[in-house]
């Protein structure tokens, strides 16, 4: 809390903003990320929409994981469910603002049949059950050729607005961005109602929420629902951008990526899921761009690509776990209080 | 019949190595209570280091102690440094920090050997033999034979040696194991340790069965998860048991399925196990049943 600052109200203590500054600072944040789309370079706006949309998808994997406890590995299965089923809708004519939350509801039903064991399950058995969906989604996806396509994959048509295509990344950045605050903004509400703090108490102690009058079950199957209809919106607006799916774009990997992100950004916090999902998109293409620079003196190193990234990538969620639980969300924290309090940080 | 017969012949020998590594996979989690995700890529390690020393004109033996003394190192290094600063973190941390770890370990086997499949000098011959009617391929009856040797040893181990009896008595109670002058933090070590060896040598034994070693071979530390589960994640016979019915099952579904889904069933068939496992009896066929109530 900024010194001096003292609230009076219980309406104050519960403000999203602390400070009237607070709201300042992000009302001029978003008009720069507005602006950004008409000024940047088409890679740079693919990387920008691709982050955008790895923040809804780990915001989505946080709400489950981070703030109810559940370990899911399956979020790679949950954004192909979302991708083909954006993919299949798209090529029979529904316009997009039909199919984005389409793809959603029907990944949120999906993530909720495969949240029916956490009725039984914990922690360690539960990541075994949301592998095991991977897997078979996996599996589905590859052998039910005539929606999915197969190993080939299929195409999406690109969305459009009144018969304006919304072709290149340019375009899409504005469907993106937006999707993306909508659903950070919903994120933050939704731990402020009765259904995000029973979240919070299912992390925290089950039995004893049950005990308070927490339906655990019923809560739990909605955490699922919440966050399967994240990472399926994240899906959607992937099939949109990539515009060709196949099998190849969802491996497990996938899965094992955003788990990382919302332990590099912060378990529990949705500023985390923003702060890992970004670091990560961007780390990703900042290894690649030096990979490029270095190969004319190491011509052995773009080979080497994968491999590195794949080390690195390991190399800083075990760094994170170990020196920075709470991950880059409690850094930004600290650097902020330090400023706050300046001079006298004691 | 002769084709189900080769089918659960082949489902036997595949399920005795997935036994095998099943049974590092339960002893961490016994002694520790973590779950191994990295375990696909000490078998992965292993194989590699294998070779690399026998391409290097070492003699088998040589190369295959060798490799197991890396591989117990390996296990206890990896203890020390990663693992125990995780020791009562929340649950979710500890799995993440064995993925990341399994990110890293294939990072290196990738950076030094590539993606390509190198051809491992052949350890049995692969002469097929004649078992009643069946022919079966000598080295598939070498690598069992070796695993039952193993799993024999290991029991034996576990229930008469002393370090063993501690491992037992640490899964029972880290507490009580304490007071009675246990050094829990080495029985961790020894566990990872005895891990890393067996995934070691069920990963060279894979690796001759197949003739040759690339990235694939990790895919197994995923497979044995299904094994573990049907046979309870804190039950070394389940563990056996489970790898041997998982094996069978694994061969049996995609004799009888794959030409009627066009493939790929022998990979998602143990998966789907696994769920049917969980919802009906989450704690495996041995393992414990732990109960709460509200």
């Amino acid at each position: 809390m900024l010194s001096g600052e003292f609230h009076t109200s219980y309406r104050a203590d519960m403000a999203i903003y602390e400070t009237a500054r607070a709201r300042r600072v992000l009302a001029a944040f978003l008009v720069v990320l507005f602006v950004l789309p008409f000024f940047g370079s088409p890679y740079w706006l693919d990387v920008l929409n691709r982050a955008a949309i790895a923040v809804i998808a780990a915001t989505g994997l946080n709400i489950l994981t981070g703030f109810t406890g559940q370990i899911s590995l399956g979020n790679a299965a949950f954004l192909a469910i979302g991708a083909y089923s954006t993919a299949y809708l798209a090529a029979r004519g529904v316009p997009f603002a039909l199919v984005i939350p389409a793809a959603g509801i029907v990944t949120a039903l999906a993530g909720m049949v495969f949240g029916v064991p956490s009725l039984r399950l914990k922690g360690l058995y539960l990541a075994m059950a949301t592998l095991a969906a991977h897997f078979i989604v996996e599996f589905l996806v590859t052998h039910w050729e005539s929606v999915t396509g197969g190993v080939n994959g299929t195409s999406v048509p690109a969305p459009s607005v009144f018969g304006l295509p919304l072709a290149n990344d340019r375009m899409l950045a504005f469907l993106i961005l937006p999707a993306c605050i909508a659903h950070l903004w919903f994120a933050k509400n939704l731990f402020r109602t009765r259904v995000g703090k029973a979240f919070v108490a299912i992390r925290d102690q089950d039995i004893s929420a049950e005990v308070m009058g927490v339906e655990v079950f019923r809560f739990k199957l909605l955490a699922f629902g919440v966050s399967s209809f994240y990472v399926g919106v994240a899906g959607s607006l992937l099939a949109y951008q990539a515009r060709i799916i196949s099998p190849e774009n969802f491996p497990l990997l996938v899965a094992i990526d955003q788990l990382g992100m919302i332990i590099i950004g912060g378990l529990g916090s949705i500023l985390g899921s923003i702060l890992g999902a970004v670091f990560w998109t961007f780390l990703n293409e900042g290894l690649r761009l030096m990979v490029s620079a270095l190969s004319g003196q190491f011509p052995g190193l773009v080979q080497q690509f994968a491999p590195l990234r794949l080390g690195v990538f390991g190399l800083i969620v075990i760094l994170f776990l170990v020196f920075e639980p709470d991950g880059l969300a409690a850094i930004w924290r600290r650097i902020r209080n330090w400023f706050r309090l300046y001079p006298f940080s004691y | 019949m002769e084709f189900f017969l080769q089918l659960l012949l082949n489902g036997l020998v595949v399920g005795s190595i997935y036994s095998l590594v099943a049974l590092g996979f339960v002893i961490i989690f016994k002694a520790s209570g973590i779950l191994n995700f990295a375990q696909g890529e000490f078998l992965l390690l292993g194989a590699y280091v294998f070779l690399a020393i026998s391409s290097a004109h070492a003699p088998i033996y040589a190369a295959l102690l060798l490799t197991l003394a890396f591989s117990a190192i390996l296990g206890i290094l990896l203890e020390r440094l990663v693992l125990r600063p995780l020791i009562g973190e929340p649950i979710i941390s500890v799995i993440m920090v064995t993925l990341g770890l399994s990110s890293v370990l294939r990072a290196i086997v990738q950076g030094f050997w590539g993606t390509d499949t190198r051809p491992l000098p052949s350890v049995f011959s692969l002469e097929p033999i004649l078992l009643g009617p069946l022919p079966i391929a000598r080295g598939y009856l070498y690598g069992a034979a070796c695993v039952a040797v193993l799993l024999v040893v290991l029991t034996l181990f576990f229930k008469y040696s002393r370090p063993g009896v501690a491992m037992r008595a640490t899964a029972d109670s880290q507490q009580v194991a304490l007071s009675m002058g246990i050094s829990v933090r080495r029985i961790f070590a020894l566990s990872w340790s005895i891990a890393a060896v067996v995934s070691a040598v069920g990963g060279i034994l894979l690796a001759t069965m197949r003739g040759g070693v690339d990235g694939s071979l990790a895919i197994l530390g995923l497979k044995v998860l299904p094994a573990v589960i049907v046979g309870g994640l804190d039950s070394i016979g389940g563990a056996i048991l489970g790898g041997l019915i998982i094996g069978i099952l694994e061969n049996l579904s995609g004799g009888y399925l794959d030409p009627v889904f066009g493939g790929g069933v022998k990979e998602v068939a143990p998966f789907v196990a696994l769920v049917l496992i969980l919802m009906v009896r989450p704690y495996g066929l041995f393992g414990k049943v732990r109960i709460e109530r509200v």
